[in-house]
């Protein structure tokens, strides 16, 4: 297991020097290179670009500034952002616990109710409550999320949800909090809408997975000889069905990782959340290369670590797969 | 055949390959999710295709003669101020469902070419992937491993803010988006022709192509491309949806489909700041692309179904 866990992981560095040579050559090659914010800019003429590209090294050969850049990046520094006016690295430690914040919370409410969905929907195949979930599941997986986040905006926010008693459903839709102090109702408030429309793509999707593997697995002979034995039915489903249903699960959730991050972008966009996805945007507006550059490398690993977990937890949960 | 005399079975032929599509057609037509969303989609397509004839107004006109700085509402919420406009006008005075009409001409095209191209170049290279092996099959999976490894949307909206600052916003039109796109949603396509490829190449009837003396771009096309198109055809049919959304993602967040031209995805750019006084320029665009993925998503799932029913 452990020399399993090893090799995987060396396999996975050259996967990593492969894709930092891919996005090194798209950025710097595309139209513009690293010194696009300039080109537009009428106070900057032709010969400064020149020398900003001579300053900057941008004359020298392609492999040569990506073996520098490397060096660097391997060395920890990732570059200078010039939209925060902080080193890349930086900026983007600073904006983590925001966005994990919402990532975690995300993935832990869709991870329950996603599972749950799709073994209720497993244990009675065809029923009103499975048509109603498989449904819903479609609904989320062709949802607009950012059109979704709209209209609870609108719902929520703009109009309130009237109840009966002359109360009313208000959340707040921008934001981490109202104020500077903490107040945990007033941050869980902040939580909620963000939440639910970053999980509806994976709780759909979640759903889907559990209740086609647990509807794979009642097929199986060990289920019906488990029945035969006379168990009950509690004891079959639990012991016996899911803990094999839920090894391909497990893979899924861990794949479906980088989704949420990359979905965080919209919905931090959408919700004024200060994380690392809006700081990526306002990035974008700003032309900032170099936080690009940053923050799609952290990407890349994130989603090569989640593989590689994916990989391992399989392994590790299922006896019958060998490690070779 | 003559009447009165009786006649020896036939030999398989013809009646095979009838047979084989009446019951394609008929588990489709099953599936009455698959056929509701495909009605949806066809008057979608019409609608798009005859937006000029349909549309009320010229989706970029400016109704100087009732709009006054507001967007004017709906006609069934206000039906004295709306001006004719049936689902009211956007912040700047432009008629809506017109911009709806032309709008769905843009989501489609863009979702139908992107997905061409996708296909193109997925297939090919998954095809000369699983057919060849050896370093050709591992230089490509290498390269699709990486593509796979970039999550998609981060990736399109840096390459779009790049095209956008090197030139400008208006650089990123129509073509550009679509090539953008297909130029980076191969690899899942590749990934599912190189598997089908590689069991079908060791199969006895591409054995027999190659005995006879096929040239392997005839083996490739004519023998194993027939054999692999049921998932080729699903994927296709669920990423026109997925694609869909992309461009409405990208054009929302401003490094997509550019104004004054109309695409779902840019015409909800500016709902969020009107979502206070006007509720219909943030409901109708989504609600479009909504129904559309939905209904291409429902056909995908019935395709699935119809075409192969083991297939997962």
């Amino acid at each position: 297991m452990f020399t399993y866990v090893v090799r995987r992981t060396l396999q996975a560095i050259p996967l990593l020097i492969l894709i930092s040579i891919i996005l090194y050559v798209i950025l710097n090659n595309a139209p513009g290179g690293p010194l696009a914010p300039y080109l537009q800019n009428p106070h900057i003429t032709p010969a400064d670009i020149e020398r900003l590209k001579h300053n900057l090294g941008l004359d020298k050969p392609i492999w040569y500034r990506y073996g520098v850049w490397l060096w660097t990046v391997l060395h920890g520094d990732f570059g200078y952002s010039t939209s925060n006016s902080q080193p890349v690295l930086q900026a983007i430690l600073d904006r983590l616990p925001a966005t994990l914040e919402l990532m975690v919370t995300s993935f832990i409410v869709s991870v329950i109710i996603g599972l749950s969905a799709g073994i209720f929907s497993a244990v009675r195949p065809y029923s009103f409550a499975d048509y109603f979930i498989t449904t819903f599941a479609f609904f989320g997986q062709s949802m607009p999320v950012f059109w979704f986040a709209l209209m609870l905006q609108l719902a929520f926010a703009v109009h309130g949800i009237p109840l009966p008693g002359g109360y009313e459903i208000q959340l707040p839709s921008a934001g981490l909090s109202s104020g500077d102090g903490f107040n945990l109702g007033d941050r869980i408030d902040h939580l909620i809408l963000p939440v639910i429309v970053l999980s509806l793509l994976s709780l759909a999707l979640y759903s889907r997975f559990m209740r086609s593997s647990l509807l794979e697995v009642m097929k199986t002979d060990y289920m019906r000889t488990a029945a035969a034995k006379g168990l009950d039915g509690r004891t079959i489903l639990f012991k016996h069905g899911l803990k094999n249903a839920l090894i391909p699960v497990v893979t899924v959730l861990a794949l479906s990782l980088p989704g949420v991050l990359g979905g965080a972008i919209v919905t931090e966009t959408i919700f004024a959340w200060p994380g690392a996805g809006r700081m990526f945007y306002n990035a974008l507006q700003q032309s900032d290369i170099a936080l690009m550059m940053g923050y799609l490398l952290i990407l890349a690993f994130f989603v090569v670590f989640s593989n590689l977990l994916a990989d391992v937890l399989y392994a590790w949960l299922d006896p019958r797969v060998k490690y070779d | 055949m003559t009447a009165g005399f009786p006649t020896a079975p036939q030999a398989l032929g013809d009646d095979d390959v009838v047979y084989t599509k009446v019951t394609f057609w008929t588990r489709l037509r099953r599936h009455k999710m698959a056929v509701a969303g495909a009605v949806i989609l066809t008057l979608m397509i019409l609608a798009a295709v005859f937006a000029k004839f349909i549309a009320p107004f010229d989706p970029n006109a400016i109704d100087n003669v009732h709009w006054q700085g507001n967007p004017l509402p709906p006609c069934f919420q206000n039906a004295a101020l709306c001006g004719g406009h049936l689902l009211g006008t956007d912040e700047v005075g432009r008629d809506l469902l017109s911009r709806l009409l032309f709008g769905a001409r843009i989501s489609l095209e863009v979702g139908i070419f992107t997905v061409f191209i996708e296909i193109v170049i997925g297939t090919t290279l998954g095809a000369l992937a699983g057919y060849y092996g050896k370093w050709v099959d591992w230089t490509i999976m290498r390269i699709t491993d990486v593509f796979l490894s970039i999550p998609l949307l981060p990736l399109l909206l840096v390459l779009t803010a790049i095209v956008a600052a090197s030139s400008s916003k208006a650089a990123l039109n129509f073509q550009v988006i679509v090539l953008i796109i297909g130029a980076l949603s191969w690899p899942s396509v590749a990934r599912l022709v190189r598997a089908a490829f590689l069991s079908l190449r060791e199969r006895e009837f591409a054995e027999a192509a190659r005995a006879v003396g096929n040239n392997d771009a005839r083996i490739i096309f004519r023998h194993l491309l027939p054999n692999a198109v049921a998932p080729i055809i699903v994927q296709a049919t669920l990423d026109v949806a997925n694609v869909i959304i992309l461009e409405s993602v990208l054009s929302f967040l401003g490094f997509g489909i550019q104004p004054p031209t109309a695409s779902w995805g840019n015409m909800l750019a500016n709902a969020q700041a009107n979502l206070q006084i006007a509720w219909w320029a943030a409901v109708f665009p989504g609600l479009c692309i909504l129904l559309t993925t939905l209904s291409i998503n429902y056909i995908g799932d019935g395709l699935r179904d119809a075409l192969d029913p083991n297939m997962k």
